[in-house]
């Protein structure tokens, strides 16, 4: 048998930079769609950033009744406490205990009710509690994780590229951090830390992507002086698809092995990490390479960059 | 270019021959790892994998600050009163504390006396008859800073005393205590111990007075409530101190007529002082109080003068035992509260655990089966570049006293995708060179040198979104943020440096006419 990748070209010829319109359009409504989300529908967020209690019960004997549960925790008075099944066996039960309004003391004694609610039937298998003041705390770092990610990450462009790449990067970037929190308020998937986690790992995955085919316009652009700026870009992205979807996939294989094996705690992370990797690839594409053809990218700018310069000179011009 | 010169092959053998030896700890049996050096050492599991409880404790500043005012009060009144300087009253608000003179003639004589007893103040003349004393910032903060520190030690020395392994507990920020308890997987009764300031007090009980009205209480006294059983009954006793729980050396439990107590024993100055308050007060009742709850006010039967003495009360066997503990360990500056738990049960991070290697095999597979026929015998190159890219993770890791959390096996798992992507670069690379024409040296040669850059460039932006994710990110989040950083460290090194020797390897034993892919 031969490689399959004897099958699959060393590089395309899609006219990717000259249907950009439509995937305009897709991406607005995208993007619009993600914000309108956010500011009607809001997340769905998780102890994490909400505060309360979550605890991970398993039951010692039968399967649960949830109804007969939920009634008792009504019963407790310590607000509207969520519960749901996880697994398949039915005896595994994720209650969510609302913030309380006491402050952390109040929280506290929330818990010891339910604890003392669920001591004898069930095994507390996990509790998490986080007062008020830590999950505000955690929701600015979290955001300022992603700010300053995306900051640094235009720096660095800015200063290997130009500064229009940086502006391409930091676009695409924003395109891929808001899709992706559109996803979890569309759905409704817990918003909590591991969350953040996948998103700052998209954006590290996109700005890779990125920067994978801005390399590769950088270098056409040293060498075909001549070429018009749009012919260029097309060739560069078609040059690199090839790697762009062998890395797709592979890094899709894992986030696959992650989702159908990973269980319940790391599946918002799976979830966000499969979107991201779509969105991710896209953006580089449809976000970050227009804009180097909107933002006057003039060529004898292009400096720095790839040590290699000598094939340059001995490679024809292609056909 | 693609020349390897032998030292260099010797670096890359040295490097994967650490790498095993680093990795052993994880998969040798304890006893042989323990007899090595101690940085010879397996992974460590994070908490939500081996179970535990992470409890995250904030010291009260501001009620630090209420109580260095109050001294600060009570002092300067002392002070007024010894050199008999009459006020028309003092009053402490914010973090100052105004004095108001009957006689505006004594305004000098007053500012003399109070800089001489409170050190370091600030004093302001509001008025001919008015000074204001201010605590500087710089002394509260400094109390603030004692205040926590001392925390930190007292529960140190309760945690130590209640006997959990190998607790860490360590400060976070300016205020904050981490406390993380691996197999710990109900921790109410540490949060208890923690959670108490235990300053215990003994006060007289004023005599006669059964008052629950606050307002018609004698002068000089106070109203406390009971504890447990007894929480709705409440005690008139008087303000003062009369021997302080810091004059305390031992405390521990024991049984007297059956009953479960608390023996106690004071150091010298202590003992006499109990001697005398107890000589002076026979037939009158002696307040117990503990965080300004009564526990107990039994009689006094006749003079206590051996220093030692036991505190009866409504106390289970535990209860008396964790009270001991308590006063063994010293009081809280201030009162901690737990503002954040995680605990996981080692049932779940068992699962946790197994779930994990079970997609960490899985997604192995599937790359190492995808690269194998995708690229057969360079695909096979690229999967020793990741074997030897994971071990160099673990090697890392273990000898850096890393943690592994779910999260940062989500992180090896998707490492092993991404990392396979530096290889994908420098193939396709090769691939396309070959098409344009070059020669098979010439193809490998530069779709090595070409990739480079590209791989330099996209491995560090997304190393700094790594770090940031480290900095900023709290708990498991860190962990994964680790594995992530190495991670990237550690690919980069097997893509280029491992991937290129196989290759070199390969393309010298044989007359290569053409790339096998």
């Amino acid at each position: 048998m031969k490689p399959i990748l004897r099958y699959m070209p060393h590089e395309f010829s899609f006219d990717i930079v000259g249907v950009r319109f439509a995937a305009y359009v897709f991406t607005a409504v995208l993007v619009v769609g993600s914000i309108v989300s956010m500011a009607t529908r809001g997340f769905n967020f998780g102890i994490d950033f909400a505060g309360g209690v979550l605890m991970e019960v398993r039951s010692k004997e039968q399967v649960v009744d949830l109804a007969k549960l939920r009634s008792a925790f009504h019963d407790l008075e310590i607000g509207d406490v969520q519960l749901s099944t996880i697994g398949d066996s039915g005896k595994d039960v994720v209650i969510r205990i609302p913030q309380q309004a006491g402050g952390d003391v109040a929280q506290n004694a929330a818990l010891k009710k339910a604890q003392g609610l669920i001591a004898d039937g069930y095994d507390i298998r996990r509790t998490d509690v986080v007062g008020p003041k830590v999950g505000g705390e955690l929701i600015i770092s979290g955001a300022l994780a992603v700010a300053l990610a995306i900051i640094a990450i235009a720096i660095y462009v800015w200063f290997r590229f130009e500064w229009q790449f940086a502006l391409g990067t930091v676009l695409a970037l924003c395109h891929d951090v808001l899709t992706t929190l559109g996803i979890f308020s569309i759905f409704h998937i817990d918003f909590d830390l591991t969350a953040v986690a996948a998103i700052l790992t998209i954006a590290g995955y996109s700005v890779n992507d990125s920067v994978v085919v801005y390399d590769r316009v950088r270098e056409m652009l040293r060498k075909y002086k001549k070429m018009p700026l749009p012919e260029l870009l097309n060739s560069a992205v078609n040059k690199v698809l090839p790697r762009t979807l062998l890395t797709v996939f592979t890094v899709l294989l894992t986030v696959i092995a992650l989702l159908l094996l990973g269980g319940s705690a790391l599946r918002p992370f799976s979830i966000a990490l499969l979107w991201g990797l779509f969105v991710g690839t896209f953006s580089s594409i449809r976000v970050g390479l227009p804009v180097l053809l909107y933002f006057d990218l003039r060529r004898d700018e292009v400096t720095g960059g790839s040590v290699v310069t000598e094939t340059a000179s001995k490679k024809p011009q292609p056909a | 270019m693609l020349h390897f010169t032998p030292a260099k092959i010797l670096f890359i053998c040295a490097v994967g021959l650490m790498t095993i030896f680093f990795c052993l700890p994880n998969v040798l049996p304890a006893n042989i790892v323990k007899a090595g050096p101690s940085w010879w050492r397996p992974m460590q599991l994070g908490l939500d994998l081996r179970g535990g409880s992470y409890l995250l404790l904030e010291v009260d500043t501001s009620a630090v600050v209420k109580e260095q005012l109050a001294d600060l009060e009570e002092t300067i009144r002392n002070g007024m009163r010894d050199q008999k300087i009459s006020t028309r009253g003092l009053r402490a608000a914010d973090s100052a504390v105004t004095v108001t003179l009957v006689n505006a003639s004594d305004r000098a004589a007053a500012r003399t006396e109070i800089l001489k007893i409170s050190t370091g103040m600030e004093l302001e003349n509001l008025a001919e008859d008015r000074i204001k004393v201010t605590i500087p910032e710089k002394l509260q903060r400094e109390r603030q800073l004692a205040a926590v520190s001392q925390s930190l030690e007292i529960v140190r020395r309760r945690i130590d005393e209640f006997g959990t392994s190998e607790p860490s507990i360590q400060l976070q920020g300016r205020e904050r205590i981490i406390v993380e308890l691996p197999g710990v997987d109900n921790p109410e009764r540490i949060k208890n111990l923690i959670g108490q300031t235990a300053k215990l007090n003994f006060h007289l009980v004023e005599p006669g007075a059964i008052g629950t009205d606050p307002r018609d209480l004698p002068p000089g006294t106070l109203l406390l409530p009971g504890t447990g059983e007894a929480a709705n009954q409440s005690y008139v006793v008087r303000r003062r101190v009369e021997v302080a729980g810091e004059r305390l050396v031992d405390a521990q439990p024991s049984f007297q007529n059956g009953m479960p107590v608390v023996s106690f024993r004071f150091d010298t100055a202590g003992g006499r002082r109990f001697g005398q308050v107890t000589t002076n007060n026979v037939g009158n009742r002696l307040a117990i109080v503990l965080d300004n709850k009564v526990i107990s006010a039994p009689n006094i039967q006749g003079p206590i003068v051996g220093g030692s003495g036991i505190i009866t009360g409504n106390f289970s066997v535990e209860s008396a035992k964790d009270l001991s503990l308590l006063l063994r360990a010293g009081a809280l500056p201030a009162p901690l509260l737990v503002i954040e738990e995680r605990t996981v049960g080692a049932g779940l991070g068992a699962d946790s655990i197994q779930k994990g290697a079970s997609a960490a095999i899985l997604g192995g597979a599937l790359v190492i089966i995808f690269m194998v026929i995708a690229y057969h015998t360079f695909g096979l190159f690229a999967v020793v570049g990741q074997i030897f890219h994971m071990g160099t993770l673990f090697a890392t890791l273990s000898v850096m006293g890393g943690t592994l959390t779910l999260p940062g096996i989500a992180g090896c798992v998707l490492s092993l995708g991404m990392a396979v992507d530096a290889n994908v670069l420098i193939y396709e690379r090769m691939r396309e060179e070959l098409a344009s024409g070059k020669s098979l040296l010439n193809s490998i040669t530069s779709g090595f040198s070409h990739a480079y850059a590209t791989i330099i460039d996209s491995n560090l932006t997304n190393l700094i979104s790594a770090v940031l994710l480290f900095l900023l990110g709290a708990g498991p989040v860190r962990g994964f943020a680790v594995t992530l950083s190495v991670g990237i460290l550690t690919s980069i090194f097997s893509a280029v440096m491992v991937t290129r020797l196989q290759v070199w390897l390969w393309y010298r034993n044989g007359k290569r006419k053409e790339l096998p892919i």
